[in-house]
């Protein structure tokens, strides 16, 4: 840890305070555990680079007093990967939605992911479009409500980690927002990880996936991620399987980081070899 | 006071938007709603400075300042 204590005040722009999220809305839990990951690994702020889509997690690029890029829906990936490939330095994260993720820009999620370029990207799982009136997500999952299915949904959902996994990621993780310091712990190891890093945090949208789906508010929400959710591999699995596992799932050291082996690419092609 | 600590509570009431994370999981209910409906530290000597209310708040809006610890030992 660093000396000085912590305090979100040197982290973020606090004109823009107080913020848009609702009431309850998990979001701002996220943002929390974010500064604090940044703060206790001493990063030094102009070394930082949130680049982030649209939504309302998007809005994390707004808030936070680091080098901000808010670009196009679903395509925070691709403008990290830019910036990354051209000033390697920059430590690239990336806070997108479940549907800004795995929606709207799946085809950049995979494909960051094969590619293991050392960017961090937070998939903040809410399970709804929130900022556009809650339409369900490709995260939703069977059988939930939304405005835009009042008979409830058909579609599976997607494992974001299960995902991530087999599209190449080097670092996967799961947290939720009731765990805020276990997910600034792997913020800290997923900024820390050279390679593509995914952590997967489950936040609650009382405004709408709750109010559909009587979840109650933002309170029982985070007691159900509580009771919920288990560590990796825990014994109460074996009694109901259908606990979500929390965790890192993948952790790989071995596949080379993408800007490094351009690099590598730039130093050949400098010394004219084929 | 359980420790010895002196705590403060720093509570931006223009930037609490009263959802009342912070006093459910308190674990020693320092805190309640005041008549806005906005957190407020009305036991703030059974505060043991866990912290897990300035963690856990969605609006940044709590901030936990521990003045020494242990300053009544020292006395």
């Amino acid at each position: 840890m660093t000396e000085k204590p912590f305090n979100f005040k040197n982290y973020i722009r606090p004109r823009f305070f107080p913020h848009i999220w609702c009431p309850g809305c998990g979001h701002g839990i996220v943002l929390g555990s974010l500064l604090r990951a940044v703060h206790e690994l001493g990063l030094n702020k102009n070394e930082i680079v949130i680049t982030s889509g649209i939504g309302c997690s998007s809005r994390i690029s707004g808030y936070v007093d680091f080098h901000s890029l808010h670009t196009i829906h679903g395509r925070a990936l691709s403008f990290a990967t830019g910036v990354k490939l051209s000033k390697p330095g920059l430590k690239a994260i990336v806070p997108m939605g479940d549907g800004d993720a795995l929606a709207i820009g799946g085809n950049h999620f995979i494909h960051a992911a094969r590619r293991n370029i050392d960017i961090t990207a937070i998939v903040m799982n809410n399970r709804i479009y929130g900022m556009t009136g809650g339409q369900f997500s490709p995260l939703s999952g069977t059988g939930k409500k939304a405005t835009t299915a009042p008979y409830s949904t058909i579609d599976r959902p997607f494992d974001v980690v299960e995902l991530a996994r087999s599209a190449g990621a080097t670092f996967v993780a799961r947290s939720t927002v009731f765990h805020a310091n276990e997910c600034k712990d792997l913020i800290k190891k997923g900024i820390s990880h050279k390679g593509f890093s995914v952590i997967e945090i489950l936040t609650q949208c009382p405004t709408y996936y709750g109010r559909k789906n009587k979840e109650g508010d933002a309170i029982q929400m985070m007691e159900s991620y509580k009771t919920d959710t288990v560590k990796i591999g825990s014994k109460k699995l074996e009694k109901n399987p259908d606990l979500i596992q929390r965790g890192i799932f993948v952790e790989n050291t071995d596949v080379p980081e993408y800007c490094e082996a351009y690099d590598e690419i730039i130093q050949a092609a400098m010394k004219g070899k084929a | 006071m359980a420790k010895g600590k002196t705590v403060q509570h720093l509570i931006d009431k223009e930037w609490c938007k009263g959802c009342g994370i912070c006093i459910h999981f308190c674990p020693k209910n320092v805190l309640e709603f005041d008549k806005n409906d906005k957190a407020e530290a009305i036991r703030p000597e059974d505060c043991i400075a866990c912290k897990l209310c300035e963690l856990r708040c969605p609006d940044l809006a709590i901030q936990i300042i521990e003045d020494g610890e242990g300053e009544n030992e020292k006395q």
